[in-house]
């Protein structure tokens, strides 16, 4: 028979219309080609043009028409009928709901404020919600940040003016060895992989440090499969092995760290471990050619690491001397951290080895001149082409932010941070913690809150507390169980509000937070919390307020739901006054547009805010005659000034310079014109030693980052935290509670350190039990989109090979895994590239039954299973009748790692244990 | 494999029709009128019923013509060559017989041929599949011959070489078991070159590409215990052999010989199922159960 | 149709580096939605909100743990498609010869309207790169965006695989095996590219990039760092001598 083949048409047409906008399936905000046929959304494809991924797009984003279509959608307002947590709901028209709203909210605002308390769970437009809820008033609003990994933000702020994610990424393009600490995906999921491609394309070196190798550290050229909770330990060791060496850059520590500055060594000195300042305030150092104190910044000054300088009788020694001392000590030596660890000596020794070969044998140097804020003027850029990142595997311990720390000082001793093949910022990054603002708690019945709700604080006064001392948010942010709470504690908030502790709120308003479920610990006990109810026959927590644009879990137990768009059929914008989009070289910010109009009654939440604000009469959304400021959030986005010339979006901006000026009318149109992004490239003078480099901090002020050149040493040594300490040993009148004197005493240490993150734990649980984070899920939202549910629609308890034989078991078998707190019974399978005493599970693969519109029957909710249950938001009673939270005492990130069990195989239940009646959604209409 | 209910009818029946057809043509037994009707309905029933049975495992049944189209390749359209083929030769011949009362001897015994090729063809279906090594072997069509012609025979009433037959098709069954038992671990396929990952170490499989079933999964990687296996081999060989084969020397009785038949059938079906449930396909070690 | 042509002018295929691949899935799903909106019947899925959700999808992505002597277990994602082989017995056993490969590319298409979905080429294939559309009925499998790599509607650079395009770890590549500069032979001859079961007779123009060497640090014991003291009052010796020297 002839050989023929049918003709094909191998160039048919694509699509109608590409409408370009953004991502929504996770916090990394790609750009986006929608492809419409029809009118309806045909193929979702990664935008090319777009800084963040540059034209790819990971299965999330390419599923995100199954999200757009989910039958779980929410179609209108709800009002509560049935009891709480039935599901039983009546359809209510839009006036009704912002009527009740209205009804609900208005009197606590006139009397108490604080009785609103506003959480968001990964919202993207927190410069907006915070700005709503400072205008209502109320002291208790915060974001997912503190359950999430405020560790990891807190300890760079507070240590270098930025951290990983967003405020940085690993210069992908010039690193020679980079190291990854505790990542399953994070945010900056797609920038991740394209690096780690070009990194391996190149044929240069990864390090994975985690005790579970899969995706990015199943890549890795080594995997250290660290023992969880010790990498602290891990890298000071490493601290310990390159200082001993020598194999530290000592010009950068004295140039641009506060290594050489003096510290008050005199331990009988009220102001022991505090700076030496001028009048002006600016730390001294000593000028290595003149000998003379000088202030850190003054121009040509050569900072000394050695020196040492009395004054009235007072030693003072050097940042780096202190140092010295500390890690240099045997503690720190490999031979005394292997075991813990579970990470031979050698190995230590040799990862120590490597980095130090890179970072000095390999050095870059970049032929680009620039100018430090000295005043000296430097012929090239040298670059240390090791590169870190990190992300929850050393942020959700309690002892994270000291990790995080001492990561921080591990990159800056080697000078690989803002230096080529380093750890780069990215706008409007880098920023010192002094210029964030400071928490703000000041009530006035009917009038907005003096400030700003989250910050940072410089010591004792700047914590949230009331005249008496108690705290003054409802989550007990920035208080002594957490002085730097920079994020607030969204897994504090409904357990608070049930135990009326430190007082009752009314109104609970949460939005895009699966509370009721995966986002909790102690889940089980919160569905109780939510419907409680006190003598009187009412709820505990009188009134949740919540805005979906799903029927998850956490619907169910609202009174009332605001039903959100889809990410496809509304505004938004990723401001650079928030998380913006921006990357190592360039500044950038994004919208998103309704592509596609709702078929349903439903609004953007934002837009409902800009309404209920005006319903309320909050100040800043109304207009001099009380009529709505903003017609809708694309009008805010576009008319919202937060100073003078800077606003929500910085593109296409009239006025001094890009970023700053008038907003032009149709600035919306010119993003979408644009792909739904703008951007700004940084300079090439720019592009490294930021912090430092006048040129720069010049074209950060022209873009509206700052208002004057900032210029700020990193922090090896974190004052702040010194303040706190000296309070705990009974300096100053603001005194913490003595409970907490020595917790602070011992942990709020300047310098990194290491403590256990489970002293507390019963020792008889001793196997350690993580989660990651699927990279095709998104939290719970995945499973209700059709492709991505057949990829995990159930998820096993990964166990070691050596504690499969251990205990016996199996694949497929079932194994009871219980904490101090609570036990789950669950499938098992086993794993070989695993922690030999680590178990591990997909988070938030299990579903409740009726939830996100599947079938009961549904395997996320027969063998999908979450370790939620085992974890509490408090540490079991350790008998001195306190009850301490499970966070880490610096920030209050909770510690959802520290978890440790005991497993033992049972015989199989029909399905995953425990289980909860079904919650059957019904919306009269 | 997936023993799917319609591959079972249709080789079993469309086995034993062929076979039965295979001894007309040969004009054992010697028939003509309503006796050649019953013999020759009988044979058409198996050989159509099953060919028949083969289209509900198609998708699009009303696109089957096609299948016609490429012999010059596919097995299973010189399968649907040779049994058209052979239907309409036996056609002629039994026409003969039935209406003429003749045997034109030529004819038939081109039908012969034609209903042993069909049987070769279908084998070939099979063996010519290296992806399923239990199958990929030589004595695959040897066996669906030998079964076709024992039960063909059977059929017949052929009781003098029916038990032979039988005793034979048991003997390569059981070389074929045998052979079978061995092909996935001989045929050099292993995770390890499926995956090209054996030079580093040992390879096992750690989570499937997706949590639930797919097509793959429900067609290819079908799992009988081997126990559960053992058992149903002894019934098979019982029922298809032995039990016919000593129920054919015990003095003739037409309910004896229906027994036989009915007892033979049964044996070649489950023979059958074990044929493609215990068949491992060599996608399945992509699946990896796991070792 | 089911012969296949002798030689194929072009060999069109993938490189796919297990190095790099990170088991995203993004490829999985750029496919599914690119194959669902084109070439042929879409991508169907059955019980996709129910108790067992199943669909027809033509890439997917394994994962398997490798043990070697020593050192510890390694887990690498491992993504399958079809791999257009040469010899292939996927288009030989159709009966319909609505399977067929191409005499330009080499690409290996079923061509839906004379597919009577027997299955038999799925059994034929060793790889699993075949699924039968469960609402269609008809045989789906990679067609290497056909209608994407020529396709004239489609920007220059966009005219590659959808799954290559969306691979956020560049592990895929695209590109004419006949060619031997090209991107995909220069990286196969590289990196030692190699076919996966080769004893099928398959010849498979795909070719997969093996892992490089891992856990290699702790055997370069040699390599550690001496100190510059053994203690405080010497290391600050060594730190004035340093300095002075900056
Ligand atoms: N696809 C996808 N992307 C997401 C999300 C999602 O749900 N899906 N969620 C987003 C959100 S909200 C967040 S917070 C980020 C989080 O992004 P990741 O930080 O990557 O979060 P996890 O998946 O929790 O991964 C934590 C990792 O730390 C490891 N680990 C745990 N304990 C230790 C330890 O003590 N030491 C070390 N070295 N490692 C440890 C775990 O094995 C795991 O690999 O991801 C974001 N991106
Ligand atoms: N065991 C364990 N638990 C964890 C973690 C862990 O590592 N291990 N990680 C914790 C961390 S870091 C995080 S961030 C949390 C995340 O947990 P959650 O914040 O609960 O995240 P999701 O469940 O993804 O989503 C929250 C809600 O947002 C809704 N939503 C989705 N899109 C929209 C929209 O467009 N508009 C509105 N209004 N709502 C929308 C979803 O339907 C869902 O109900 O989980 C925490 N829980
Ligand atoms: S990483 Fe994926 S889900 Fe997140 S924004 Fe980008 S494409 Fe969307
Ligand atoms: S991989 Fe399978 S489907 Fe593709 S050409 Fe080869 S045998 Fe055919
Ligand atoms: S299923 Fe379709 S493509 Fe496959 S062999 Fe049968 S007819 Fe050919
Ligand atoms: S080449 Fe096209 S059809 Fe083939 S796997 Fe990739 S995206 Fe799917
Ligand atoms: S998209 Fe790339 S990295 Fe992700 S699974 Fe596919 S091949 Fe691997
Ligand atoms: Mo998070």
């Amino acid at each position: 028979m002839a050989l023929h083949q049918p003709k094909l048409d191998t160039s048919p047409r694509v699509s109608d219309e590409i409408r370009k906008t953004t991502c929504y399936m996770c916090a990394c905000r790609c750009g986006i080609n929608v492809h419409m046929k029809s009118g309806k959304v045909s193929y979702i494809e990664g935008n090319r043009d777009h800084p963040v991924n540059k034209g790819v797009l990971c299965a999330k984003g390419s599923a995100g028409i199954m999200q757009h279509t989910a039958p779980s959608r929410l179609r209108a307002p709800l009002k509560r009928v049935g009891p709480r947590g039935s599901g039983e709901f009546k359809e209510i028209s839009w006036d009704e709901a912002l009527d009740l709203a209205t009804e609900w909210m208005a009197p606590l605002r006139d009397k108490a404020p604080e009785k609103l308390a506003f959480f968001t769970g990964r919202d993207q437009s927190q410069s907006f919600t915070s700005f709503w809820a400072q205008n209502f008033g109320t002291p208790n609003y915060a974001a997912h940040g503190g359950f999430c990994s405020v560790n990891m933000a807190t300890a760079g702020i507070y240590t270098m003016g930025g951290a990983f994610w967003e405020f940085g990424q690993p210069d992908w393009d010039h690193t020679k060895l980079f190291m990854l600490f505790g990542v399953a995906e994070d945010h900056d999921s797609n920038p991740i992989k394209m690096g780690l491609g070009k990194i391996k394309a190149r044929g240069a070196k990864v390090i994975g440090v985690n005790p579970i190798r899969t995706g990015y550290n199943a890549i890795a050229d080594e995997w250290v499969g660290i023992t969880p909770g010790t990498d602290g330990l891990f890298i000071l060791s490493l601290v310990h092995v390159l200082m001993a060496a020598g194999k530290i850059d000592l010009d950068y520590l004295s140039r641009y760290t506060n290594a050489p500055v003096l510290l008050n060594s005199d331990p009988d000195s009220a102001e022991f471990g505090l700076f030496l300042r001028d009048d002006d305030g600016k730390p001294l150092v000593i000028d290595r050619v003149s000998k003379e104190l000088a202030p850190f910044d003054r121009p040509g000054v050569r900072p000394d690491l050695s020196a040492s300088y009395d004054q009235k009788d007072i030693t003072h020694r050097t940042v780096f001397h202190r140092m010295a001392e500390r890690y240099l000590s045997p503690e720190y030596a490999p031979e005394n951290v292997a075991e813990r660890c579970g990470i031979s000596a050698a190995r230590i020794r040799s990862i120590a080895a490597e980095l130090a070969r890179v970072a000095f044998d390999e050095a870059i140097d970049l032929d680009r001149e620039w100018t430090d804020f000295r005043g000296e003027t430097h012929r090239s850029m040298i670059g240390r082409p090791v590169s870190f990142h990190a992300m929850r595997g050393i942020s959700a311990h309690s002892n994270g932010f000291q990790t995080c720390r001492a990561l921080h000082v591990l990159q800056i001793i080697l000078g690989s941070v803002e230096t080529p093949g380093g750890f780069r910022f990215k706008p409007p990054y880098p920023k010192p913690a002094e210029a964030h603002p400071k928490p703000h708690c000041n009530v006035t019945p009917g009038g907005p809150l003096d400030g700003p709700h989250l910050g940072f604080v410089q010591g004792p006064v700047d914590l949230a507390l009331k005249p008496d001392g108690s705290p003054a948010r409802i989550d007990k942010a920035f208080t002594w169980e957490n002085p730097m709470s920079a994020h607030g504690l969204m897994h504090m908030v409904i357990s608070n509000a049930h135990a009326g502790d430190p007082y009752k709120i009314d109104t609970l308003f949460l939005y895009m937070a699966n509370m009721s479920w995966n986002s909790s610990m102690n889940t089980g006990d919160v569905m109780e919390m939510l419907t409680d109810k006190g003598e009187d026959g009412e709820y505990v927590i009188p009134r949740i307020i919540y805005s979906d644009a799903y029927s998850s879990e956490m619907v169910a137990y609202a009174d009332l739901i605001l039903p959100d768009t889809t990410y496809l059929e509304r505004h938004d914008c990723i401001s650079l006054l928030d998380r913006p989009i921006c990357e190592a070289d360039a500044a950038a910010d994004a919208i998103r547009w309704p592509v596609v109009e709702p078929d349903r009654d439903v609004r953007g939440f934002q837009s409902v805010l800009c309404d209920l604000g005006t319903r309320l009469g909050l100040p800043g959304f109304v207009n001099a005659d009380g009529s709505q400021k903003y017609a809708d959030y694309a009008d805010y986005i576009v008319s919202h000034e937060r100073r003078p010339g800077i606003g929500p979006l910085a593109g296409w901006r009239v006025g001094n310079g890009p970023g700053r000026g008038e907003a032009p009318p149709d600035q919306i149109d010119r993003y979408i014109e644009n792909g739904g992004f703008w951007i700004k490239h940084i300079p090439e003078e720019c592009a490294y030693y930021k912090p430092w480099n006048s040129a720069y901090q010049d074209w950060a002020v022209e873009t509206g980052f700052y208002d004057k050149p900032q210029p700020y040493l990193f922090q090896l040594y974190v004052e702040p935290l010194r303040r706190f300490q000296l309070a705990a040993e009974g300096h100053g009148d603001r005194q913490p509670p003595e409970a907490l004197r020595d917790q602070i005493k011992e942990k709020l240490d300047p310098l990194p350190i290491w403590y256990s993150d489970g002293e507390d734990a019963d020792e008889s649980f001793d196997i350690h039990a993580l989660t990651q984070r699927p990279m095709a899920m998104y939290h719970s939202w995945g499973s209700q989109n059709a492709w991505l549910r057949q990829l995990h629609g159930q998820n096993p308890l990964y166990v070691p090979s050596n504690l499969m034989r251990e205990k016996g078991l199996q694949d497929g078998d079932w194994a009871r895994v219980s904490s101090a707190h609570g036990e789950i019974i669950v499938p098992v399978m086993e794993m070989a590239a695993l922690n030999s005493n680590t178990i591990w599970t997909w988070n938030a693969i299990g579903k409740r039954k009726g939830a996100w519109a599947l079938d009961p029957d549904a395997p996320e909710a027969r063998t999908g299973f979450l370790l939620n249950h085992l974890i509490s938001e408090l540490l079991p009673p350790k008998g001195d009748g306190l009850r301490w939270s499970n966070s880490d005492p610096v920030t209050g990130q909770a510690a959802w790692f520290d978890l440790r069990v005991r497993i033992e195989k049972v015989s199989p239940p029909d399905q995953s244990q425990p289980v909860f009646p079904p919650i059957h959604y019904s919306a009269d209409q | 494999m997936n023993p799917a209910a319609s591959v079972i009818a249709f080789t079993s029946l469309s086995g034993l029709g062929f076979g039965l057809l295979f001894w007309l043509g040969l004009g054992f037994p010697p028939v003509t009128d309503w006796v050649a009707f019953v013999f020759f309905a009988l044979a058409y029933l198996l050989a159509v019923g099953g060919l028949l049975a083969s289209t509900f495992h198609l998708g699009h049944p009303e696109r089957a013509l096609k299948a016609f189209t490429q012999w010059k390749t596919s097995w299973l359209s010189r399968e649907a060559w040779s049994s058209v083929a052979t239907l309409l030769v036996m056609a002629a011949f039994g026409a003969g017989l039935l209406f003429a009362g003749i045997a034109i001897a030529p004819v038939g015994w081109l039908g012969a041929v034609l209903s042993l090729l069909t049987v070769f063809t279908t084998s070939m279906i099979y063996s010519q599949l290296r992806t399923v090594p239990r199958w990929h072997q030589p004595l695959t069509p040897v066996l669906f011959l030998s079964l076709s012609l024992s039960g063909g025979a059977l059929l017949a009433g052929m009781t003098s070489v029916a038990p032979w037959l039988l005793v034979l098709a048991g003997v390569i069954q059981c070389l074929h078991w045998w052979r079978g038992d061995q092909a996935l671990a001989s045929s050099g396929t292993t995770l390890a070159t499926a995956t090209g990952l054996g030079s580093i170490g040992k390879v096992r499989s750690f989570e499937p590409p997706h949590t639930g079933g797919n097509y793959l999964t429900r067609e290819m990687i079908y799992v009988v215990g081997r126990k559960h296996a053992r058992k149903l081999r002894v019934i098979a060989l019982l029922l298809m052999v032995v039990l016919p084969a000593v129920l054919l020397l015990l003095p003739i009785s037409h309910a004896l010989a229906a027994l036989a038949v009915v007892s033979h059938l049964t044996g070649v079906v489950t023979s059958r199922w074990l044929f493609f449930a215990e068949a491992e396909h060599v996608v399945g070690l992509y699946y990896g159960e796991r070792t | 149709m089911t012969e296949l042509p002798g030689e194929t002018t072009r060999k069109l295929g993938l490189v796919i580096d297990l190095d790099t691949c990170v088991g995203c899935h993004a490829c999985v799903i750029s496919c599914k939605g690119w194959n669902t909106e084109n070439y042929g019947a879409p991508l169907s899925d059955q019980d996709a909100y129910g108790a067992e959700p199943t669909g027809t999808f033509l890439n997917r992505v394994h994962s398997y743990e490798v043990q070697p002597d020593s050192g510890p277990a390694q887990l690498i994602h491992f993504p399958k498609s079809c791999l257009h082989c040469e010899d292939a017995p996927c288009v030989t056993v159709c009966p319909t010869g609505a399977s067929y490969k191409r005499v330009e590319d080499g690409i290996v298409l079923v061509n839906e309207t004379d597919c009577i979905g027997c299955g038999l080429c799925a059994w034929a294939c060793p790889y699993g790169a075949r699924e039968m559309d469960g609402a269609e009925k008809v045989m789906k499998k990679c067609t290497l965006c056909v209608d994407r790599i020529y396709n004239e509607n489609l920007p220059e650079e966009d005219r590659e695989p959808a799954c290559v395009r969306t691979c956020p770890a560049g592990a895929r590549h695209f590109g004419d095996f006949a060619d031997p500069d090209s991107n995909v032979s220069r990286l196969t001859r590289e990196r030692g590219g190699i076919e996966l079961m080769s004893e099928q007779g398959t010849r498979p123009v795909n070719r997969y990039l093996p892992p490089r060497a891992k856990d290699r640090m702790a055997e370069t014991q040699t390599q550690q760092l001496d100190p510059v003291a053994t203690d405080l009052p010497g290391f600050l010796g060594w730190l004035d001598r340093a300095l002075d020297r900056l």
